[in-house]
């Protein structure tokens, strides 16, 4: 099995060592034909506007929404969830459309607000992402979700972990930890 | 601005652990791997480096080649200037501090500035000592002409390590003699056996752990950026090529004839530094580059490299 890895900027290589561990081959996505022979796809973390404008430049925005609608599981974390999304607030950049939530950047606050948790357990009941360490870095928020979008995880209530269909994504980093579980959700429905 | 709306994540940072609060700040700096970023005075200049695609910028009150030629001491960029910018654009803002001005650097972090660059270019606050950069919420960016200079800032809480190249003289022969020395001390680490890294540890004049940590690892426990020097497109490709991994543009981009093309034009050869058409493409018509320095004309006084300890 093959993960592209979007690398336009941000942190390519911590996904492509997760992705690794777990057995899975990874080619780097910078051009349209750079997703063919691909099986699944992440969209990383970094800068959202930095990775919109290479995006625009290069002309990946349609080719990647054309590789998402075929099927194929994709996921995104922090940027690449706030790329994911149906719109996006405060300076919003140009998204993909394909979860129907409104993201919201740098919902947090500064770096100086960045933090740690563990999902919220809900009714007592742990869920199957319990007790995984999420690293939330200068972070977006996921609001108003759709009737289409599944809340895997949720932090001080905040959904933080989202399914809609074949599109994952996350507000927190799963590549920074030694956690595999969320890099595990995407290579399964390859 | 959304302050301790976290109950359960200690959104306030208040309740990192020490591990934890590292992990954070090294975090930032992953996420700006890639990218380029870009020194600015003003608003203005942030919006223009924010429209090119840089992934930070660094506010200053005064960019090195400036500093250079006005004299004088050099200090943290002024509050308003720094808030101007915070206000303006949406990617993270940096903002430097004198060497060992730790009071600065609290200034800084109430601000909730992203990143604090503890940088040579500002004149020194303390001949001794270095910032302890464990006690801030806040990640530091230092930087380091070889190995043991950069274990020495990581040990003292460093984030991020930046080469520190010759900045404000448009001339990028410091910047790969630093990136080179660097790589190159690791690479002679990892070639040692276990019972020889104490007494390395000890000529480099850095801590034996993470001499360790490196010599197993074969990289630094922190990314390691480019600085000092850039000035043209092909200038940050020979960086990324030499290993950095991600660039700082100080004068280059502001001191040049077309301030908003060069710095679009940068940015799209850091993302493409390993194909050859697509940095071409970035590097035509660009109109003049910075006036560059010759190191030889430069004396030991006036390289702003020396300072640091």
């Amino acid at each position: 099995m093959k993960v592209g890895i979007l690398a336009i900027q941000g942190d390519v290589e911590a996904h492509a060592k997760a992705v690794e561990r777990l057995g899975a081959e990874t080619a780097w996505v910078r051009r349209e034909k750079d997703l063919a022979g691909i099986d699944a796809l992440i969209l990383p973390g970094g800068e959202s506007t930095t990775i919109s404008k290479g995006l625009e430049r290069v002309g990946l925005y349609e080719p990647l929404e054309t590789f998402a609608r075929s099927g194929k599981p994709v996921l995104g974390t922090c940027a690449g969830a706030l790329l994911l999304a149906r719109e996006i607030e405060n300076y919003p950049v140009r998204s993909l459309g394909l979860l129907d939530l409104v993201a919201v950047r740098n919902a947090y606050g500064t770096q100086v607000n960045s933090f740690a948790a563990v999902p919220d357990v809900i009714e007592g009941r742990p869920g199957p992402l319990e007790g995984l360490r999420c690293v939330f870095i200068r972070a977006p928020q996921l609001r108003r979700p759709g009737p289409e979008v599944e809340v895997l995880a949720r932090v001080d209530g905040w959904p933080v972990c989202v399914r809609q269909g074949n599109v994952l994504a996350t507000t927190f980093h799963p590549e920074l930890t030694d956690d595999t579980r969320i890099h595990q959700l995407l290579l399964e429905k390859a | 601005m959304s302050k301790n709306n976290s109950k359960n994540g200690n959104g306030s940072g208040e309740g990192r652990s020490s591990a934890e609060s590292f992990e954070i700040k090294v975090g930032l700096a992953e996420m700006m791997k890639g990218g380029v970023i870009m020194d600015v005075t003003t608003a203005e200049q942030a919006k223009i480096a924010e429209e090119a695609g840089a992934c930070a910028v660094m506010a200053l009150e005064r960019v090195p080649a400036d500093i250079r030629k006005e004299g004088g001491v050099a200090r943290m960029c002024s509050i308003e200037i720094i808030e101007g910018i915070q206000r303006t654009v949406s990617i993270p803002v940096m903002a430097k501090v004198r060497i060992g001005h730790f009071a600065e650097a609290r200034v800084l972090e109430q601000l909730g500035v992203d990143f604090i660059d503890e940088s040579e270019v500002l004149t020194p606050a303390d001949d001794a000592h270095h910032i302890d950069k464990h006690a801030y919420r806040s990640p530091f960016v230092c930087g380091c002409r070889d190995l043991g200079e950069a274990l020495r800032r990581i040990g003292e809480g460093a984030a991020m390590i930046r080469t520190k190249g010759e900045a404000g003289s448009g001339n990028i022969v410091e910047a790969v003699r630093h990136l080179r020395q660097v790589n190159g001390d690791i690479r002679a680490l990892t070639a040692l056996r276990p019972e020889e890294l104490a007494s390395r540890a000890k000529e480099l004049r850095a801590p034996l752990e993470l001499v360790q940590r490196v010599a197993e690892a074969g990289c630094l426990p922190v990314p390691n950026f480019a600085a000092g020097g850039i000035a043209t497109p092909a200038d940050a490709v020979l960086c990324m090529s030499l290993g950095a991994e991600a660039v700082f543009v100080g004068s280059g981009i502001f001191k040049s004839e077309d301030p908003a093309r060069r710095a679009a034009a940068v940015v799209r050869a850091t993302t493409h530094w390993n194909e050859p058409e697509e940095v071409l493409a970035a590097s035509r018509g660009l109109g003049s580059a910075m006036p560059g320095i010759e190191m030889e004309t430069l004396g030991e006084h006036e390289r702003l490299a020396n300072r640091g300890w």
